[in-house]
């Protein structure tokens, strides 16, 4: 079997770009960036798998790779907090460069291995093997030789989705406080001042936006009439600039 | 070209996966590196499916895409319950039986 040039082509163009962003996927601080460039790594492995043949593992790598399982890194990405980087120091003391050390050994053994290793014929290909077409022939394997892991595998995605559903359930250890309850706990722990609901802010017909506090009867300014996260951000307005005798009230003349 | 480039192109991945698997901290990161891995391993089932003109390593190579999915399922599960009770993803602060 010999390879056309334009598979060799898209080889010598595709692999390098996959291997440039695996080796991004370790040197990026962002575990964003790590997984958008892991992405690219299996849209890579996707074209490959279809130039060689195996159109529907193609097809399955990118529904079920870059589809589902990116997407639920991602997700989760965003529930443990998008800006999680990484601090590139090491904690051991001397591991990356025994790491890097043992990976270049390995990486060696297995290049040279694959250099070395001569089938004595030239490979065949999956002409005959896929003349029903790709998806008929591996289907013809799963259902006759391979029913038994076929099922193994139904059994395992079972138990897989059994044991997400039992770690990501979640207990109330405190009972969640009645209506009945909370309103008891307003009257009895606060003043009686908030125990009907807290003043909303704005002073009334000049400046109604939620960083003005809201005036009490007596026109004093009432401060929790405003959010406490304003507050603390310190964009809480002064509502006695919004008095009557310190706005300009004169209609300008149409002409 | 030879096919046998493809092979090349899985051990280098692999190592890749490895590498990242040792030296990153980000509990993420590190299972992201698990798949490159687990895909590095598909790419050689399907390129020896090739070259000995049968089918049977892409049904390997299919089985271990499944079995890749339900270890993300519960391996993510773990690391958010992880992070629900330690509030880090960091494989460093999981140390609790060391003291």
């Amino acid at each position: 079997m010999v390879i056309q040039t334009p598979e060799a082509v898209m080889f010598w163009i595709l692999a390098p770009l996959a291997v440039i962003s695996a080796l991004g996927m370790l040197l990026v601080k962002k575990a964003v960036h790590s997984a958008l460039l892991l992405a690219w790594v299996m849209i890579t492995l996707a074209i490959f798998y279809i130039a060689q043949e195996a159109l529907f593992l193609g097809i399955v790598q990118i529904v079920v790779y870059t589809g589902a399982v990116m997407m639920l890194f991602l997700f989760i990405l965003m529930l443990v907090g998008v800006d999680s980087s990484d601090s590139l120091t090491e904690t051991i003391k001397g591991l990356r460069p025994i790491a890097i050390t043992a990976a270049i050994g390995f990486g060696g053994l297995m290049v040279s291995l694959i250099g070395r290793a001569t089938l004595g014929r030239d490979a065949i290909g999956l002409e005959a093997a896929n003349a029903d077409g790709n998806v008929q022939g591996l289907a013809r394997l799963l259902f006759s030789d391979y029913v038994w892991p076929f099922e193994v595998v139904s059994a395992l995605l079972i138990t897989a989705a059994l044991g997400a559903m039992v770690l990501a359930h979640h207990e109330r250890t405190i009972a969640r406080p009645s209506q009945r309850e909370s309103a008891i706990a307003r009257f009895r722990t606060g003043s009686l001042a908030s125990a009907a609901g807290l003043p909303g802010p704005g002073v009334f017909a000049r400046h109604n936006a939620v960083d003005v506090p809201a005036l009490l009867p007596d026109g004093t300014p009432a401060p929790t009439s405003i959010s406490a996260t304003l507050k603390a951000r310190g964009d809480m307005l002064e509502s006695s600039q919004f008095q009557l005798d310190v706005v300009d009230t004169t209609v300008v003349e149409e002409k | 070209m030879n096919p046998n480039n493809y092979l090349y192109l899985s051990a280098l991945l692999f190592t890749i996966g490895a590498i990242g698997v040792v030296v990153r901290r980000n509990a993420i990161v590190v299972f992201m590196c698990v798949e490159l891995m687990l895909n590095a391993a598909n790419l050689a089932f399907v390129t020896f499916s090739r070259i000995n003109g049968t089918l049977d390593g892409q049904v390997t190579a299919f089985f271990t895409m499944v079995v890749a999915a339900c270890e993300v399922v519960v391996g993510l599960a773990i690391i958010v319950a992880i992070y629900r009770s330690r509030r880090s993803a960091s494989v460093d602060d999981a140390s609790l039986l060391k003291r």
